[in-house]
């Protein structure tokens, strides 16, 4: 089970939290013209990379907030949470 | 090849078993080959050896970066049954299923595919009403599926509590007697022996680095044991599949999420069946040993460690002290975890991709091991002819832009 650094609360256990898969993908701001692919890369297709991996979790039993994870996909380790923003932060 | 038989047996006892013939060779890779099939799990050699039997092709490797077997072959809970919803995976997997009733046989490889029935609860009136309508789709495709109630289950398997407090209350079931389990590794096993035969090279302990293409096109492979050059590369490698794709410049939707399963202690036989419940999700069988095996759902995140949260135990745990009290006093033995890679509508991609000579099977999930064989079929079929099988048509890539996906979540009695 992790330990989950939720940005307002501290570390808590993971079934705290929901997962929301995989963060920084951004709804296309075109959708009137934007293709068949365009739109199944947006809703489907996904990195799922082996190693780092930038991911949003909702603290759903808790502070109810969505923030964002870097975390290792094959060790696991929690890199660092952070407040989710305007800004690209994930990197 | 030897024949396994009553006689080899007999033989080999009497020269006290030292004389059995190596089931399959170790080859060095060679230069290059027709076909190279990356991932020698049960799919992968299934497909090598359909690709040998139905399609004439002598000239294939398939390549494995540990032992055969060892991924999630040899990490699943070994339930196979054909009672899907939509007619697509129906026929899919029933082709699948038809071909396990004869793979004993076929392989000269007990595999020990016991057909001792699947049974899938209903705990709600609207579960019961999607098993209704998922045996009647199941009877229009001609799978052998029924719908059992409270009184039925209870008599057939006497443990089960079907009492009517407690928070999930048993009100029903689908069940499919075709249905059964089978062993794990003596499918892997089978296969690569039956494979070998026909001249099949598999090549362990040898990790594929990377997709060579010219152009359009698949030239060959790199790997841990060097370049190797092939006309058609069929990638079979379940949780991995993202991180093949990705070498081919390619994005799937696919994303790789831990899959626990553990078992008990063995005991006398107590279940001489299989149930599986979606609603508090768990899903036993006993195995020949005696061994209780259960299977969890996949972990909410992303993983690639083969290893999940102990909390998706405990809940699978509850689960199954619900359905059976008495085994709150059986002891766990072991737990594992393997990495299954689950499509956005539960369903497999089995298809060509936009390299040309580059074909994908993957995306089957929680479920790919009642699939072994069809799966190998279809994949042979689909690389040896450069167009996909009508079975596994609809399981093309291109569905996630056409958007004629094929929704088995949740709708197929499938514990996800």
């Amino acid at each position: 089970m992790f330990l989950i650094n939720c940005p307002w609360c501290g570390d808590r256990a993971e079934t705290e939290f929901s997962y929301g898969g995989e963060g920084g993908i951004t709804r296309p701001l075109n959708p009137d013209s934007l293709s068949d692919e365009d739109w199944a890369d947006y809703l489907f297709m996904r990195s799922n990379s082996r190693g780092a991996h930038d991911e949003q979790w909702n603290h759903s039993q808790g502070c109810r907030r969505w923030f964002g994870v870097k975390r290792d996909t094959v060790t696991y380790k929690i890199e660092r949470t952070y407040e989710l923003n305007n800004t690209k932060s994930g990197s | 090849m030897k024949k396994y038989s009553a006689v080899s047996l007999l033989r080999n006892a009497i020269s006290h078993n030292r004389n059995w013939q190596q089931a399959w060779r170790c080859p060095e890779p060679r230069r290059k080959y027709d076909v190279v099939i990356v991932g020698g799990g049960g799919h992968g050699l299934a497909t090598a050896y359909y690709l040998a039997k139905e399609h004439g092709v002598r000239n294939i490797a398939v390549l494995e970066k540990d032992w055969i077997g060892g991924g999630n072959t040899g990490r699943n809970t070994t339930i196979v049954r054909s009672n899907y919803l939509w007619t697509e995976s129906t026929l899919l997997y029933e082709k699948s299923l038809q071909l396990w009733e004869d793979l004993s046989q076929e392989l000269n490889y007990n595999v020990m595919f016991s057909q001792r029935g699947v049974y899938n609860l209903g705990h709600s009136l609207q579960d019961m009403r999607d098993i209704e309508r998922r045996v009647s789709a199941n009877r229009l495709n001609g799978i052998d599926s029924v719908v059992v109630d409270a009184t039925q289950i209870k008599k057939a398997i006497p443990l089960i509590n079907t009492s009517k407090d407690v928070r999930y209350p048993i009100l029903g079931a689908s069940f499919q007697q075709r249905g059964g389990v089978a062993r794990h590794d003596a499918v892997a096993w089978g296969f690569a022996r039956a494979a070998d035969d026909y001249g099949v090279d598999i090549i362990q302990q040898c990790e594929v680095t990377g997709l060579n293409r010219d152009g359009g096109r698949i030239t060959g492979v790199e790997t841990t044991r060097g370049s190797i050059l092939a006309s058609k590369v069929g990638v079979v490698v379940a949780g991995n599949a993202s991180v093949l794709a990705t070498m081919a410049g390619l994005r799937f939707p696919i994303e790789s999420h831990p899959l626990q399963a553990f078992v008990s202690e063995p005991m006398k036989p107590v279940l001489d069946t299989v149930v599986m419940s979606n609603a508090v999700h768990g899903y036993i069988s006993q195995s020949d040993k005696g061994e209780l095996v259960i299977g969890a759902g996949i972990d909410a995140y992303n993983g690639y460690g083969q290893r999940g949260s102990f909390h998706t135990i405990e809940h699978a745990m509850a689960a199954i002290i619900e359905l059976f009290p008495m085994f709150s006093r059986v002891r766990m033995l072991r737990m594992w975890g393997g990495i299954v890679d689950i499509c956005p509508d539960a369903c497999p991609i089995v298809s060509k991709t936009p390299v040309d000579g580059l074909y994908f099977n993957c995306g089957w999930g929680t479920g790919g091991f009642k699939a072994t064989p069809g799966s190998g079929w279809v994949f042979a079929h689909t690389i040896a002819e450069d167009r996909p099988h009508e079975l596994n048509a609809a399981f093309d890539l291109q569905r996630f832009s056409t958007g004629a996906l094929i929704d088995e979540h949740g709708a197929a009695g499938v514990a996800h």
